[in-house]
């Protein structure tokens, strides 16, 4: 029962999730399409999920969404992942004065709260799919960079990492095959749980008007949309919700499950 | 005969791990004396420190369990207590010491409140009346102050303090077994003599019984009567002290003892148990020991040996073994006779000559700092390596001696470049490496390698074998062809010995000693000239160590290698050591030839830390040293003692020791000390 609700339920769930993504622009699917006798029409026989205010059927819509936030939180946890990993493992091995200038940025970027600096910046490059990408990367090297930099620190004055120094090895070497390697299980279990930040902040810069620009479909500016009907047509924000609400938690659970799998005391033992 | 404090009878204590039954304990049958000290000796692995904690009922449940026997403690069989009233024996009747000082007290709590706890619990005491007890046994356990260190917690002491207040609480109870589990294998050798010193003198004081458990035959020959061997689960050989020294019975004991390094085994191979300890999950029809044994025959792996008593004396002891057995006269008729030689004195040739000077240190210092306030300013710096000064001929070995916190491994990193110096030179073949940039220093690299003292984590978990030999050979640009290091890979492998077929697995497939072979292969893949070897036995087993020693005098003999041997075990140095140079506290004190420090030390230090080591032959054949004593521990090297280190420790210390720290003297040839009762003998630098 525990195995069902913690790993094979959440796991349909981020497939289901990746599949709409991935297949979404091949299915027989018009989420722009207006079908003006369908306005508001909740969810039943022969409409599946219902209609929004427009006409515009919720179902290919959501799908339309799930392709959005998969795209976005892939590139953004990608970029920001290998961004924050590269910072932080060389500030941590190399030290000095980089090291320095990497912390107090780290630093820096901390003192902010995220999403207000992810708007603030969505808001200076203008509304747009790949300016979210790099106004949440910009804000989501840094737990990354943190995570490295904190492992490297700690594995850096190893024998292993010794005996590769002293074997002659240089900087880059040791970082990329003595370090790294040690250190993905951890990088790893940090990005599952990126991923969902990712979703929830792409849908509020979206809810925000800052995301993707209508007519495309995301779960946030669908929310956007509902709230203005939310007493005549509560699924118009039940729907994006839902589906919003059932990948984040999925995404979290596996993140839980993978973090307990690599456990570095596990393996060693 | 009376009966005895406790009589252990056929116990059994099992695990399951990973769905297999690990059979930890597997039929211990002994008895221990009121008043007396029993020994429970063996390798990591056999079961000994399990038995301690089925003796306390302490198995970790669920996963460990006491399938059947008997604990009778003056006749009441403690297995059968319920859990309550086992409470009740815990701390009061019988109680125990553990390994690990660092991790037994509870940080959050005071020394005053930890040792209180147990009067209180078992005594009943309160208030004022416990409190002069605790200064009572802080006082009787030697602590310096104890009205001071009653309120203090555990991170304000040192380790040999912290043991002593361990000590103090398992006496809290008046008990009438202390079980003393590895109770100094985590302190230093001066530590260790001030610490098994305390205890004999308690136990004649309190008349308590002992039982110690540990792996260390000179701590045996130190302070018990009696002895068992463990080996596998099992007791293969219980005798008195006197007579387990003089003639163990049990082939395993006999190699134990052969498999010790000391100074008459020099320039002679070390005898070693092949492989090593079986895992206690085997099932084991023979003996236990029959594949390591090299007096094995078939009957030794068909069925398993009986327990066969000793003939004479009240408590006749006894042993494992087949050779013993009534039916096997024969072979029984003359254990020891038929026995090899002690060490098969197989004597290698005339060591090799000293060749030029490989390796010449000058005025080495390694400094930390340490940065304080709000600008970070340094104010003060650890002076880990303050000022020293030597040198390491071609093929030779050089052994810095020294105790934990003498900076004798920061010497080493020094060396290396591991830790850039903080000034003097390192001339290695007449370059200074100290001042060369990172990527020429890069290129001599090979010429110098190291061996770390934890086999465990000097090697990447995530790399196989053959990548980890050839990793020097890319770095060092040898060998051109992929094929060609492979090949060379194989060759290396097998002069440790290890067999190529192994090269495709992971580190976590090996055990200890093979993993500390595939390091020293690591090492000898960029075809260094001197290694620096960091205590590289002191993580392994007796008869594990004497492989590593032989191989690593082999390969001195084939290839010419130098050693700066980092250790603080003086068998090993005895041993292997060519020349001695002792530490404290960052600087040189003695310098000299392995006879000339080893047999006649001159300063002060040097005669208390070789007073200080256990010592078989000293108690067992009489042998006489100067027995000198030092007290208290090492101060820090933040703010080392004014003039010479050593002064507040030494029993001899002079007015001017105080003042100016002593210049080098020497006495007579390479032999060099810097102590001021000497100084005015020859002439001064």
């Amino acid at each position: 029962m525990a195995r069902l609700l913690g790993l094979w339920l959440p796991l349909a769930v981020v497939a289901l999730w990746a599949l709409a993504a991935l297949l979404g622009p091949w299915l027989p699917l018009s989420p722009d399409t207006i079908h003006l006798p369908r306005i508001l029409q909740p969810p039943g026989a022969g409409s599946l999920l219902g209609y929004d205010d427009l006409g515009r059927s919720l179902a290919a819509r959501v799908v339309s969404g799930a392709q959005t936030s998969f795209l976005v939180a892939l590139w953004v946890v990608a970029i920001s992942a290998s961004l924050g990993t590269a910072l932080g493992a060389t500030s941590a091995y190399l030290g000095g004065a980089w090291d320095q200038v990497i912390v107090r940025i780290i630093d820096i970027f901390l003192a902010f709260p995220g999403i207000l600096l992810a708007i603030a910046l969505a808001g200076i490059l203008g509304p747009g799919i790949d300016n979210v990408v790099l106004a949440l990367s910009v804000v989501g090297w840094v737990g990354f960079a943190r995570l490295a930099r904190a492992q490297v620190l700690s594995l850096k004055q190893r024998e292993h990492v010794q005996a590769a120094r002293v074997l002659g090895a240089g900087p880059l070497r040791i970082l990329y095959r003595h370090l790294l390697p040690l250190i993905l299980a951890p990088l790893i279990v940090e990005a599952s749980f990126g991923v969902a930040g990712v979703v929830i902040a792409e849908a509020g810069l979206s809810f925000l008007g800052l995301g993707v620009q209508p007519p495309a479909a995301s779960w946030g500016s669908m929310i956007r949309d509902g709230a203005r009907y939310l007493l005549v047509a509560p699924h118009m924000v039940m729907v994006p919700g839902v589906a919003l609400a059932l990948v984040v938690l999925a995404v979290n659970l596996l993140g839980d499950r993978l973090r307990d799998r690599l456990d570095v005391r596990r393996w060693r033992a | 005969m009376t009966t005895p404090l406790l009589q252990v009878d056929a116990l059994r204590t099992v695990f399951t791990a990973n769905g297999r039954e690990v059979r930890a304990v597997d039929g211990v049958s002994f008895e221990i004396a009121s008043g007396e000290t029993f020994a429970l000796l063996g390798e990591s692995g056999c079961g000994k420190s399990m038995t301690a904690l089925s003796l306390m009922r302490l198995v970790p449940e669920p996963a460990g369990c006491i399938r059947d026997g008997a604990v009778r403690l003056q006749g009441e069989d403690l297995l059968a207590l319920p859990e309550a009233a086992m409470r009740d024996v815990r701390g009061r009747r019988m109680a125990m010491i553990f390994q690990e000082p660092m991790t037994s007290l509870n940080p959050v709590f005071t020394v005053g409140e930890q040792i209180g706890e147990v009067l209180g619990r078992h005594l009943g005491l309160r208030g004022e009346a416990m409190r002069s007890r605790v200064l009572a046994l802080l006082d009787a356990v030697g602590i310096p102050d104890p009205a001071r260190r009653f309120g203090e917690y555990p991170h304000q002491l040192s380790g040999g303090m912290k043991q002593r207040v361990m000590i103090a609480m398992a006496l809290a109870g008046e008990p009438e077994l202390l079980i003393a589990d590895e109770p100094t294998t985590a302190l230093d050798v001066t530590i260790q003599a001030q610490v098994l010193e305390l205890m004999t003198q308690l136990q004649r004081e309190m008349g308590m019984s002992i039982l110690l458990i540990t792996h260390d035959l000179g701590v045996v020959s130190e302070t018990a009567d009696r002895v068992a061997v463990m080996y596998a689960g099992q007791v293969v050989e219980e005798a008195g002290r006197a007579a387990f020294f003089t003639q163990p019975r049990h082939p395993y004991a006999q190699k134990l003892f052969e498999s010790l390094p000391n100074m008459h085994k020099r320039g002679q191979r070390l005898a070693v148990i092949p492989g090593s300890v079986p895992a206690l999950d085997t099932e084991f029809r023979g003996c236990r020991f029959a594949d390591r044994c090299d007096r094995a025959w078939q009957l030794c792996h068909e069925q398993a040996p009986p327990w066969v008593p000793g003939e004479e004396g009240e408590r006749p002891g006894g042993v494992r073994c087949h050779l013993y057995t009534p039916d096997q006269t024969l072979e029984a008729a003359s254990p020891r006779a038929t026995a090899e030689p002690v060490t098969a004195a197989e004597e290698s040739p005339v060591a090799t000559p000293a060749g030029d000077e490989l390796l010449r240190v000058e005025g080495l210092k390694v400094h930390f700092p340490i940065r304080s306030g709000l600008l970070r300013r340094q104010n003060q710096a650890v002076r880990a390596v303050d000022g020293v000064d030597f040198r390491i001929p071609a093929a030779r070995t050089l052994a810095l001696v020294g105790e934990s916190g003498c900076g004798k491994t920061t010497a080493g990193k020094g060396i290396l470049q591991l830790i850039r110096p903080t000034a003097g030179r390192v001339l290695f073949d007449g370059v200074d490496l100290a001042s060369l940039p990172p990527r020429a220093l890069r290129r001599r690299r090979g010429e110098l390698q190291i061996i770390f003292q934890d086999p465990f984590s000097s090697m990447n978990p995530r790399m196989r074998i053959a990548d980890i030999v050839e990793e020097g050979m890319l770095t060092q640009g040898i060998g051109a062809s992929a094929a060609e290091r492979a090949e060379r890979v194989d060759r290396l492998l097998n002069q440790v010995g290890l067999s190529p077929a192994m090269k495709q697995r992971y580190p976590h497939e090996f055990s200890g000693g093979q993993r500390q072979r595939i390091c020293i292969a690591r090492a000898l893949a960029v075809e260094p000239r001197l290694i620096v070897c960091d205590e590289p036995t002191s993580a392994l087993d007796v008869s594990v160590q004497a492989q590593i020693l032989n191989l690593l005098k082999d390969l001195q003999d084939d290839l010419g290698l130098a050693y700066l041997f980092i250790t603080h075990d003086i068998s090993v140095v005895e041993y292997l050591a060519h020349e001695v140079a002792v530490m404290y506290l960052g600087r040189i004190v003695e310098q000299g030839s392995v006879d000339e420090v080893l047999n006649n030390p001159l300063h002060p230090y040097t005669q208390a830390l070789l007073a200080a080591v256990p010592s078989i032959e000293r108690n067992e054949h009489g042998v006489e040293r100067p027995v000198l004593k030092v007290v208290g521990e090492m101060p820090s090297p933040v703010n080392p003692p004014s003039g010479c280190h050593f002064h507040p420790r030494c029993p001899r210390a002079m007015a001017i020791c105080r003042e100016d720290y002593p210049p080098l003297s020497l006495p007579e040839g390479s032999h060099s000390v810097r102590c001021f009762l000497y100084a005015e003998a020859s002439g001064t630098e």
